[in-house]
């Protein structure tokens, strides 16, 4: 009692074996699709690596680029296989690849699933990367004379033009660290020393912000300075103004230009299409092999998925399984068999023996 | 003595038609490319436009766009044309249609070379309407609570981002302006009074520059204000100074962002042009060849084709005398039976006069 058994006349083989290689090229191109996707989310971690701390979310796009050569491999041959399929002299030679390309195609699925599933669970490690090489840039921000960490000021005001973002989780961080470097402070000037000497650790920190974090749309131009003090600038209220800088933090604009960039749909749709791919050449591989059994190659056959229903094929492969684990083994009946023979062989040497003597 | 004459066998005419196919709908392509250079100029200089004075520089992405449209149409036509022209009979079809469709295509390529000439002559304009449009937008940088203008300020602070520029020519530019507005001005200080009082016309002008002028590049936090006063800042040497705000102006920037673009676009439409022209040569010794073949009667012999049947100074002189004839038709003309007083009209016998004797 074959699983879900369909009749194929040759038209209905050849018609499955057209729809079926224009499928794997579309699962090549989405194959394509999936590597360029790799590549560009790759390049684009790489862009930011400054403001990362590990490296442990390219895992990812390197799964992608991976799955998406497998793909193309593994489609083109299914392709192969579509044009072998209705020509009786060229299918057998594949006929053992199927087996094992029904496992591949098992295997991208998932894979696919996989990166789908690491893209969500590796969040919470993409934040904590961008929290400490963010709070890195803006603690080195002031360094630019110091050989290795020249570039953060350059990379950082940068960042924060781009993404329309300002400081780690919002412009206050601003307020804690120094980024005026000491040797553009004027140490004469008595407000410079005040500021100094009120600070535990001597810093000079005020609530003032980069350039950077300006934002264009703004009614008025920037106030970067004494912003907490609603009196400093005219017209100004510290708690109701919002359009003044960028409201946002470094490391959610980050995490989300990513989070996006990886949970496209593409991932879903080639695995959606692999599967439909691997039912479909089940139909044909079974229908093809039943029509060359026939003796009228071009009558009906029947196409399966599985020959038996579940339950038979299950109890099946469990005993071939167990076969191949047995063959190391001694049998006990026929070492008990052979113990007899052995027996009844040296009794009739002893026979021979005796009468012989 | 015609010019650039070529004796074809049918063969020889054969391929070229043939030939001729191929490159029509290569051209089609090519006119699909000219279209889309033309869209791709025409969102360029919309991006852009708030900060350019008049758009008159428009009419070059609108007259690629229409050549590019025409090139699909008539190169298509010129396809289906010369595939049957490898036949006598299907060419017979076409014959009517053949010069009118090459007078339609001379003109066509010679408005592609225009479209080409035009990309580089643009400069002048553009630096004009470029001038204009900048100083103008800097002018209401501050407005942004006036309708129409509530943008300005977003706009060139984005393009002096992008562009890495500031001001007009240059960063002083600024100090020319009122770009703060009197509504965030406190006018209770007497600090912000007497500078408004020291100006002639009212305005409060500072030498300080907004932020999108600063450089990402300087190694020290941006100096925006007192920026005529290098000593109020501490340590700011000529080296910091240099670094410290972009100091290129916008109108050179764009201007050079512009002037490339159109530069690369010329070149590729006069690759374009030339290939164009290409096509109709060949579509021109086709016509010949094939009206050649026809006047002789064998479809199978050799025939001449040619560009011009006489010489260019003869052709140029038939030409305008055809023109000239063209005017006269409504003037007295040649017709001998027209308004000629004959000398028989004098001796005309006048009518006698019957009597009629009426006898009662």
């Amino acid at each position: 009692m074959a699983l879900l058994k369909m009749k194929f006349s040759q038209q209905r083989r050849v018609r499955l074996a057209q729809g079926l290689w224009l499928l794997s090229w579309l699962a090549v191109m989405c194959g394509a699709l999936i590597f360029c996707l790799g590549v560009y989310l790759k390049i684009e971690l790489l862009r930011r690596d400054e403001v990362m701390e590990n490296t442990e979310i390219h895992v990812v796009p390197n799964l992608l680029m991976m799955v998406g050569l497998a793909s193309i491999g593994a489609n083109w041959v299914a392709s192969r296989v579509c044009q072998d399929s209705l020509d009786a002299s060229r299918f057998p030679r594949w006929r053992i690849l199927l087996l094992g390309w029904y496992a591949v195609a098992v295997l991208l699925c998932c894979l696919l699933l996989a990166v789908v599933v690491l893209s969500y669970a590796l969040q919470g490690r993409l934040e904590e990367s961008l929290k400490v090489g963010l709070r890195n840039g803006i603690r080195f921000y002031k360094d630019t004379d110091v050989p290795g960490r020249c570039f953060q000021k350059e990379t950082i005001d940068r960042l924060q033009m781009e993404f329309r973002c300002c400081g780690n989780n919002n412009f206050k961080d601003w307020f804690e660290v120094q980024w005026v470097s000491n040797r553009y402070l004027d140490f004469t000037s008595q407000e410079v020393k005040d500021r100094i000497r009120s600070n535990v650790d001597g810093r000079y920190l005020l609530d003032g912000v980069p350039f950077s974090c300006c934002n264009p749309a703004s009614p008025r131009p920037c106030l970067q300075n004494q912003l907490t003090d609603s009196r400093a600038h005219y017209n100004y209220e510290y708690q109701s103004e919002e359009l003044n800088l960028y409201s946002r933090g470094c490391r959610q604009a980050l995490t989300d230009y990513y989070m996006g960039l990886m949970n496209s749909t593409g991932p879903g749709v080639l695995s959606v299409i692999l599967i439909q791919m691997a039912v479909v050449m089940r139909y044909l591989q079974t229908a093809v092999e039943g029509a060359m059994a026939l003796e009228s190659p071009e009558g009906e056959s029947e196409g399966y998925i599985l020959e038996k229903d579940v339950k038979a094929t299950y109890a099946d492969v469990k005993a071939k399984a167990l076969d191949l684990l047995k063959f190391a083994q001694v049998d006990p009946a026929s070492e008990a068999a052979g113990a007899e023979e052995g027996e009844k062989a040296d009794k009739a040497t002893e026979k021979v023996a005796t009468t012989a003597a | 003595m015609a010019v650039g004459k070529i004796t074809f066998t049918k063969t020889e005419r054969e391929k070229l038609a043939e030939v001729l196919w191929l490159l029509n709908w290569i051209s089609v392509v090519t006119g699909a490319i000219l279209f889309g250079l033309g869209l791709f100029l025409k969102i360029e200089i919309q991006k852009w436009q708030e900060v350019m004075s008049e758009q008159g520089i428009l009419y070059v992405p609108h007259m690629l766009i229409t050549t590019g449209l025409a090139a699909c149409g008539i190169n298509y036509v010129g396809s289906k044309i010369c595939l049957d022209c490898a036949d006598t009979n299907k060419f017979l079809r076409w014959k009517l249609v053949m010069m009118p469709y090459i007078v339609c295509t001379f003109f066509f390529t010679a408005c592609v070379l225009a479209g080409a000439l035009m990309c580089y002559s643009i400069r002048s304009q553009l630096e004009e309407a470029l001038y204009l449009g900048l100083r103008n937008t800097m002018r209401f940088y501050k407005d942004t609570d006036t309708p129409g203008r509530c943008y300005l300020k977003k706009t060139l602070d984005l393009l002096q981002i992008q562009f890495q520029c500031c001001g007009n020519t240059d960063y002083r530019d600024w100090f020319q302006i009122q770009w703060i507005s009197s509504r965030y001005l406190d006018m209770t200080n007497s600090a912000v009074v007497d500078r408004v009082r020291s100006n002639v016309e009212g305005k409060y002008l500072m030498d300080s520059v907004p932020f999108s002028c600063c450089s990402t590049l300087s190694s020290r936090p941006c100096i925006q204000h007192n920026l005529s006063n290098p000593g109020a800042h501490a340590h700011y040497d000529e080296q910091s100074q240099q670094l410290n705000l972009w100091r290129r102006g916008c109108q050179q920037a764009l201007l050079d962002h512009y002037t490339g673009t159109m530069q690369s676009i010329g070149l590729t439409v006069l690759l374009i042009w030339l290939f164009e022209l290409l096509v109709l040569t060949g579509v021109r010794y086709l016509q010949t060849a094939m009206e050649n073949v026809i006047r002789l009667g064998d479809p199978d012999s050799e025939s001449e084709g040619w560009i011009l049947e006489n010489s260019l100074a003869e052709t140029a002189c038939y030409n305008f005398s055809i023109i000239k004839t063209l005017g006269k038709c409504y003037q007295v003309d040649d017709d001998p039976n027209i308004n000629v007083p004959t000398a028989a009209a004098d001796q005309e016998a006048p009518s006698a006069q019957v009597q009629v004797n009426v006898t009662s």
